[in-house]
């Protein structure tokens, strides 16, 4: 079982490239989330995108080091993020209407378009589907 | 009636500060606990006079109007009575439990359980939706659970609180389904259209089953033959707990739901031919039983189940003589048998012992709980002028209208009578005024141990002397509403001399004798019936149990092997023969296939995608495996992507890249690769696998043919932009059109997260004690 090679000569290319690339791609995947109820995107790409791109800095680097960058448990992001979904049609309970019918704004909100619960759901989908990846595959590195 | 709706919250918002009261003032709790349904109570007592006139008040609430449901509460005269009961009665109770189980580490538990259980109870009597009376009907069942189980570290705690849960719980399944039955036939789940549309039940052949459905959730509740077995069980629960749901309130559900049924079900040849039966049957099991119990609370406990079975048999014979004569008997019984439970357990709570061949001698150092215990007692056995005595009288005299061998009805009641009688003198009498056998050095406990049951006792007493008060205000009112008139109610001490008062005499001299032969025989009788249980409804419950429990074994035994291969064996199986025989059926309509624009893209993709597979049954290696999955996974999102299915390939992508590092972090702690799977076990596989590729292709095929003529795609497509805002269809449906379905996979993915995590961290951790 000890088969896993102690000290390899780590190449100075990935994490160097992962440092740069994880920024870059956790914006891409927020781009993803927003585009996503009108072009090709959505939470759950969004959250695949995201979750690759920490897991990259986790392999590039060390895990442990992706866990002191997190401000939180990637389990509670799964819960942050179910609950996040479940609030989100429960507000439409409030204005009288059934469980997750859509409410938008009247107005457009600059950078972000148009703003609705359906987009909250979305990023609830968002978060879990990132908590969910990290949770399991960290779980597994640093075993 | 929306003020005492309102006042209903109150039991919630008890409940709510119930802890904090608690640490507050801990001597005093109960005392301020009862404020919440002596307010119910008083708002209960402003619609009287409403009541008596014939209204009943109503509030409807939206429920879910999209399915044509809405809440609607009513309050008649057969809920005020129950609603009374269990918010008086509920009253003494907290005040009783709070010094019953004074300084025990889980008093605001009862509190807070009891609270909800009444405002459950509450919510039943004006359930004017049968849906919503189910609901709090469930709500009964799970909060009497949590109060048997009270004292969960006792092994015979949690079975009697299990099997009360099982047993009326089942009974509340059946419940549910009859409802559905006559909600179907009648097409409203409110009540008071039930009623307006007897006609059309009794005309419909469905109509028996549904009753028999709601039957059995009545006899479960109400612990008829041959369900009665939980209720005496159920005295594990503590004394309060026995006294409240079990004998004076929560039993009564099923006997109240019959009473509220009969204007809509009482017209049925079944409600006469079957329901006077179980009542007798009931009424003499429970009668029976309790000769030989020692045991202060289970003797109780049987007479409790026959006075239930009374119940039930007078709502059978269904004559407005017998529903009057209910609705008399329910009160009173309640009235008693609350008080004696509680005397029971003040008994308990001063020596420690509920054991009748141990006890005696109390009277002098009790006096008060001695006087609540004779008071209770005297209205049990039917004494004038007791209340018990009026209720008998009515008894009798509708058991002599009884719909068949009315002579036989009367004969067994009274046989019934003389050993509740006995047994009323059994509790009461002999622990405070026979000779002691033991020290037992009593004491009067505080006065929150013995003015409850005094003051029910005290109230058999006052309704028998002035039995016009109780009848005019609350049994007039509720014996109308049973019987969907104006009934006119003359309750009196005496009718005269005739039939009924010959048999309250026979009745009282022969409970005597009994009484007398049992002090004589004190010991000997303990438990006497025991040896009879083995082949009791009991017995039929704990061989069903075992039985179920064993079947559950084995099946998952058998399908839950622990291998992932055979997991997948079985899916496989089970989808290919839910849906390939339907998808074979209707190929016959597809028109043939017709090859249209295949690109020389497609058929390089298709060859990948085959000749990779066919290497990955073949591999030898592991890394090998991985990388021509990865080879399948890539070009089938490539396929996405040139069938216009971008987000679907995005997400393929993804989802692969995610596979393969997956893969890099459990490569090393797999074993080595190796063939394991003999011959013949590999053909079988590629049966299964065959099949499974049948199955999909068909599926493809029928599915692809039938979308066409489909309206949802065109209704997508249409809708998405104009009433979701949205242009990427995909998208708009998952997290509008179809969000609920969205909502439950997200959950089920967290889940199984926590499962995975879960087998990880197992996996180590016992890896981890096999290292040490």
């Amino acid at each position: 079982m000890n088969r896993k090679p102690e000290k390899l000569q780590r190449s100075l290319l990935l994490p160097v490239a992962a440092r740069y690339l994880m920024p870059l791609l956790l914006i891409f995947s927020i781009f993803l989330l927003l585009r996503g109820h009108n072009e090709i995107g959505g939470g759950f790409i969004g959250g695949l995108v995201a979750a690759s791109a920490l897991m990259l800095y986790a392999i590039a680097v060390s895990p442990a080091a992706l866990r002191s960058l997190l401000p939180f448990e990637p389990r509670s992001l799964v819960a942050v993020g179910l609950l996040t979904s479940l609030i989100s049609g429960l507000i439409p309970l409030f204005a009288g209407r059934p469980f997750l019918t859509g409410l938008w704004l009247k107005t457009e909100i600059p950078v972000l378009g148009k703003i609705g619960t359906p987009l909250l759901f979305d990023l609830g989908v968002y978060l879990l589907v990132v908590g969910i990846v990290l949770w399991i595959l960290l779980t597994l590195a640093e075993d | 009636m929306t003020s005492f709706l309102l006042s209903l919250t109150g039991g919630l918002l008890a409940a709510l500060a119930a802890p904090w009261l608690t640490r507050r003032f801990p001597k005093r709790s109960g005392w301020l606990l009862a404020l919440a349904p002596l307010g119910i109570l008083v708002s209960l007592m402003n619609l009287l006079p409403a009541l008596r006139n014939g209204e009943s008040p109503s509030v409807s609430l939206a429920w879910a109007e999209s399915l044509g449901l809405s809440a609607t509460f009513q309050l008649d005269g057969l809920g005020a009575l129950l609603a009374a009961l269990v918010a008086g009665i509920g009253a003494l109770v907290l005040i009783y439990g709070g010094a019953y189980l004074s300084g025990h580490p889980n008093l605001t538990r009862f509190y807070v359980v009891v609270l909800l259980f009444m405002t459950a109870m509450l919510g039943l009597a004006v359930s004017a939706n049968a849906l919503l009376l189910f609901i709090f009907w469930e709500l009964t069942s799970i909060t009497s659970f949590l109060l048997i189980g009270f004292e969960h570290e006792r092994p015979a705690a949690r079975a009697a609180a299990w099997q009360a849960l099982l047993v009326t719980g089942g009974g509340g399944l059946a419940l549910l389904a009859g409802f559905i039955l006559l909600g179907n036939l009648t097409g409203s789940y409110e009540i008071p259209q039930w009623i307006a549309q007897k006609e059309v039940i009794a005309a419909s052949p469905q109509s028996t089953a549904a009753f028999l459905l709601i039957l059995a959730g009545a006899m479960t509740k109400s612990a008829q033959f041959p369900f009665h077995f939980w209720l005496p069980n159920a005295m594990e629960a503590p004394t309060p707990v026995s006294a409240y749901l079990h004998s004076a309130t929560m039993v009564k559900a099923g006997v109240f739901l019959l009473a509220r049924l009969l204007p809509a079900l009482g017209g049925l040849p079944a409600w006469q031919g079957l329901i006077p039966w179980i009542g007798l049957a009931t009424l003499l099991t429970g009668a029976l039983l309790s000769l030989g119990q020692a045991d202060l609370k289970k003797l109780l406990a049987y007479t409790t189940v026959a006075s239930l079975g009374a119940l039930v048999m007078l709502l059978g014979i269904n004559t407005p003589l017998s529903v009057k004569a209910a609705m008399v008997f329910l009160p009173a019984h309640a009235l008693y048998k609350g008080a004696l439970f509680l005397v029971a357990g003040g008994v308990d709570h001063a020596v420690h012992t509920r054991d009748i061949r141990d006890l005696g001698g109390l009277g002098r150092a009790m006096p008060l709980t001695a006087a609540a215990a004779g008071l209770a007692a005297l209205s049990m056995a039917g004494i004038p002028p007791f209340f018990g005595f009026i209720a008998k009288e009515v008894v009798y005299e509708s058991a002599l209208g009884a719909p068949a061998l009315a002579a036989w009805v009367t004969a067994l009641t009274i046989l019934a009578n003389i050993i509740l009688a006995a047994a009323a003198g059994w509790v009461a009498l002999a622990p405070f005024w026979e000779k002691a056998r033991k020290d037992l050095h009593p004491h009067e406990g505080g006065a929150g141990l013995w003015l409850p049951p005094l003051i029910l006792a005290a109230l058999g007493l006052v309704s028998g002397l002035l039995p016009e008060l109780a009848a005019k205000n609350w049994i007039a009112p509720a014996v109308s509403s049973v019987l969907g008139k104006p009934y006119e109610v003359k309750l009196s001490l005496w009718h005269g001399l005739n039939l009924p008062l010959l048999f309250s005499l026979i009745t009282l001299l022969a409970a005597v004798l009994l009484y007398t032969l049992r002090v004589a025989a004190r010991s000997a009788d303990a438990d006497a019936w025991q040896h009879l249980a083995r082949f009791g409804p009991a017995a039929m419950y704990a061989r069903g149990l075992k039985g179920l429990l064993s079947f559950a074994a084995l099946q998952t035994r058998l399908l839950q092997s622990g291998y992932l291969r055979v997991y997948v064996l079985f899916i496989t199986l089970f989808t290919v023969g839910m849906a390939l025989p339907p998808a074979l059926l209707s190929m016959r309509a597809l028109p043939p296939a017709v090859w249209t624009g295949v690109r020389f893209y497609d058929v390089i993709l298709v060859l990948i995608i085959v000749t990779a597979a066919f290497f990955v049954v073949r591999a030898t290696s592991r890394l090998a495996t991985i990388a021509l999955l990865g080879a399948i996974g890539f070009s089938i999102a490539i396929l996405f992507l040139l069938y216009s299915a971008p987000d679907l390939a995005m997400t393929q992508f993804a989802v692969e890249t995610l596979t393969v590092i997956l893969f890099v972090l459990v490569i090393y702690r797999l074993p080595k690769f190796s063939r394991l799977s003999s011959r013949p076990a590999r053909l079988r596989d590629i049966l299964i696998a065959g099949l499974g590729g049948l199955m999909m292709t068909l599926l493809m095929l029928v599915v692809s043919y039938h979308g066409q003529d489909s309206r949802l795609a065109s209704f997508f497509m249409e809708n998405s932009l104009p009433k979701a805002y949205g242009r990427n269809v995909v998208n708009v449906i998952l997290v509008d059109f179809r969000g609920f379905d969205t909502l439950g996979e997200i959950t089920v993915l967290a889940i199984a997260a926590v499962g995975v995590f879960a087998l990880v961290r197992g996996a180590a951790k016992r890896k981890g004690e096999r290292h040490e």
